[in-house]
C-alpha cells in the first residue's frame, strides 16, 4: 500500500495525541494529577493540538475535503465515519474537563466525570482507526488480530511517554509514571516484533488462480493491461525492496523502542532537570520511529489486486 | 446508506467467457466511449499524450499464460467491477455515496456525496475502483444503468456497452438471481466460477473457464507422403546427377 504521509502523519499523531488526552483525564479525573494551571494547560493543549494537527493532516488525504462533514453520517456501517463521530465527539467531554481541570483547578464531581468521558472517548477513538485497517479483507497484513491491538498498545504507549516528559517537565514525575512508561515501550516493543513474526509467516489463501478463477497449475501475467502505472498500481501496488524493508525495521526498533527505553531507565537515576531532559528525548525519538514504524505499516501490506498485476 | 439491502429484487449482472475471449480491447474502448460522457462522466484522461499516460477506465483486459500438466495456454481476462453480494466497498464507504441498489443489485457512486477518501478501493480486492484525480472523486463501472434501462435505445440496444462490442460473444448481461434466465442456464451448463470467493464478497459476475482441450489430434485424410523412386533413363540419369 501506497504510504501516503498525510495517512501516517495522521494516525501516529491521533494516537500520541488520544493516548495523552486518555491519561490525562483518567489520571486527572481520579485525582492522581493535581489540578495545576500550567500543568494543566500545557498538557491539554498538546494532546488536542496534537490530535487536531492529525485530524486536519488526514483531510489532505481528501480529493474533496470540503465535503469532510458528510463522513460523519454512515457510522451504522463504516469504521471511517464513526471515527470520525467518535474523535469529534470526545472533544466535548474534553473540552469540559479543560475547563474545569485547567481553568477553575477543580478535579472533583463533574470535572472528575468529564475526565473519565475523554478517556473513554479517545480509547473509543483509536479503536475505530484501528478497526479501519482490521476490516479491510484485501490486506492479510491487516486484516489480522494483531492490527487492533497493536494501534491502542501503540497509542497508550506513545501517550505515556508523552505524559511522563510532561510531568517530569513540571517536576511533578514519579518512579511509578516512569515505570509505566518504560513498561508500555517494552510491550510496544513486544508487540511489534510479534507482528512482524507473524506477518513474514502468512501464507495468504488468495493466489494468481483464485483471482482469475483459474485452477490448477500456474497462472502467469504476460501482458498488463496497460503501459503505464495506473491508479491502482500507484495506490496499492506499492513495493519496497526487502534490504529497505529490514534496515527501516531497525531503524524503527531503536527510534521507537530502544532509545526511549534506555532514556526512561536512566531517567530513573537522573536529578531534576536532567531526568526530565531524558524524558523528552525519549518522547521525541519515540514520536520518529513510531512514524517509520506507520510508514512500514502501509509500504509492507500487500493489496490482493497485485496478484492481477503478476506480483507476488 | 452504505447498509446493504438484506435482498435484491434482481441480481444483474455480467458473465465472461475465458474460452472465446480474444483480448482484442474492444470492451475496453467501447466502456470508455460510453462511459466518458455517461453516468459516472468524465472518466478523465491524464497526460494522454504524454509520457505519463494515467486515466480512469472501468474495464482492463489482461493476458496470463496458465500452465497446467496439460500443457499452457494464453488466457485474455477481463476485469472489472463484479457487483458483489457483499461489497465491503459499500459498507466501508464513510458519506454514503456508495451504494448498492435493492432493486438490482448494481453497485453505484454517488458523485456528489463522494469525498475521495479512497478507502473504498483499498476494500475492494478485485482492483474495480479507479479514482480520479481531476474531479477528486472515486469512479466505478456502472453496469451501465444509462444503457439498460434505456427507452431510447432499441430494444437489443439495452445491454452494457461492453457486451454490445464483444466480437466473439464472450460476453453476457443478465439476471444471475433467476436461475431459469439464460445466462444462469449459461454459468449452470459450463461451471462459472467466482473470483476470490475465499474473501466472502460473494461476487455477481461469473467467469466461464477454458474448455477442456481435446487430447486427439485433428484426423488428415491424406496419404503421408513418400519419397520419390530413382528411375532409369532420362529423368532417372538427371535425379541421380542432381542427389550428388
Amino acid at each position: 500500500m501506497h504510504p501516503a504521509f498525510s495517512v501516517v502523519f495522521f494516525t501516529t499523531a491521533t494516537g500520541a495525541g488520544y493516548g495523552l488526552l486518555a491519561l490525562l483525564g483518567l489520571l486527572g479525573g481520579l485525582g492522581f494529577i493535581p489540578a495545576d494551571f500550567w500543568l494543566g494547560l500545557v498538557g491539554m493543549a498538546l494532546a488536542l493540538g496534537v490530535i487536531a494537527a492529525g485530524l486536519l493532516s488526514s483531510t489532505g488525504h481528501l480529493g474533496r475535503p470540503e465535503r469532510a462533514w458528510r463522513a460523519f453520517s454512515q457510522w451504522r456501517s463504516s469504521w471511517l465515519s464513526r471515527e470520525g463521530v467518535a474523535s469529534v465527539a470526545t472533544f466535548i467531554p474534553a473540552g469540559l474537563f479543560g475547563i474545569g481541570w485547567v481553568l477553575l483547578g477543580k478535579s472533583s464531581g463533574w470535572v472528575a466525570a468529564a475526565g473519565l468521558l475523554a478517556a473513554a472517548g479517545a480509547v473509543m477513538t483509536v479503536c475505530t482507526t484501528g478497526m479501519i485497517y482490521a476490516s479491510l479483507k484485501p490486506i492479510a497484513q491487516w486484516h489480522s488480530r494483531y492490527t487492533l491491538p497493536a494501534y491502542l498498545t501503540f497509542a497508550a504507549m506513545t501517550g505515556s511517554v508523552l505524559a511522563n516528559a510532561l510531568l517530569q517537565g513540571f517536576r511533578q514525575g514519579s518512579r511509578a509514571m516512569l515505570a509505566w512508561a518504560l513498561l508500555a515501550t517494552l510491550a510496544g516493543w513486544g508487540w511489534k516484533l510479534a507482528t512482524w513474526r507473524y506477518n513474514d509467516r502468512l501464507e495468504i489463501p488468495t493466489t494468481a488462480n483464485t483471482a482469475t478463477g483459474l485452477s490448477g497449475g500456474t497462472v502467469r501475467s504476460i501482458e498488463w493491461p496497460h503501459t503505464e502505472e495506473n491508479y491502482l498500481l500507484k495506490e496499492m501496488g506499492f513495493r519496497i525492496a526487502r534490504k529497505h524493508s529490514a534496515k527501516l525495521r531497525r531503524i524503527t526498533q531503536a527510534l521507537a523502542f530502544a532509545v526511549p527505553a534506555i532514556l526512561l531507565a536512566i531517567a530513573f537515576f537522573l536529578p531534576w532537570p536532567l531526568g526530565a531532559i531524558a524524558s523528552m528525548f525519549a518522547a521525541g525519538a519515540q514520536f520518529a520511529g513510531m512514524l517509520v514504524e506507520r510508514w512500514l505499516f502501509f509500504a509492507e501490506a500487500k493489496h490482493t489486486v497485485t496478484l492481477y498485476y503478476g506480483r507476488e | 446508506m452504505t447498509c446493504l439491502p438484506v435482498q435484491t429484487d434482481k441480481k444483474l449482472g455480467l458473465v465472461i467467457d475465458l474460452d472465446t475471449c480474444v483480448g482484442c480491447q474492444a470492451c475496453v474502448t467501447a466502456c470508455k466511449e460510453w462511459n466518458t460522457g455517461g453516468h459516472m462522466a468524465p472518466l478523465t484522461d491524464i497526460d494522454p499524450f504524454g509520457g505519463h499516460v494515467d486515466g480512469v477506465w472501468f474495464n482492463r483486459v489482461h493476458a496470463y499464460e496458465h500452465t497446467t500438466e496439460l500443457g499452457g495456454r494464453t488466457v485474455n481476462f477481463p476485469r472489472s467491477c463484479l457487483h458483489c453480494e457483499q461489497p465491503a466497498c459499500v459498507t466501508v464507504c464513510p458519506t454514503g455515496a456508495s451504494y448498492k441498489r435493492a432493486s438490482d443489485g448494481i453497485v453505484l457512486v454517488d458523485e456528489d456525496k463522494c469525498i475521495g477518501c479512497k478507502l473504498c478501493s483499498w476494500a475492494c480486492p478485485y482492483g474495480a475502483r479507479e479514482f480520479d484525480t481531476d474531479v477528486g472523486v472515486m469512479k466505478k463501472c456502472t453496469l451501465c444503468v444509462d444503457r439498460i434501462y434505456n427507452d431510447n435505445l432499441a430494444e437489443d440496444d439495452r445491454v452494457p456497452a461492453c457486451v454490445a462490442a464483444c466480437p466473439t460473444s464472450a460476453r453476457h448481461f443478465g439476471d444471475l438471481g433467476d436461475p431459469t434466465s439464460a445466462i444462469s442456464q449459461l454459468v449452470e451448463e459450463r461451471g462459472g466460477v467466482a473470483l476470490m470467493p475465499e474473501l466472502g464478497y460473494q461476487p455477481t459476475n461469473r467467469y466461464l473457464p477454458p474448455r477442456a482441450r481435446s487430447q486427439r489430434a485433428a484426423k488428415v485424410d491424406a496419404p503421408a507422403l513418400v519419397p520419390i523412386k530413382a528411375e532409369g533413363g532420362f529423368l532417372g540419369w538427371i535425379d541421380r546427377m542432381l542427389s550428388n
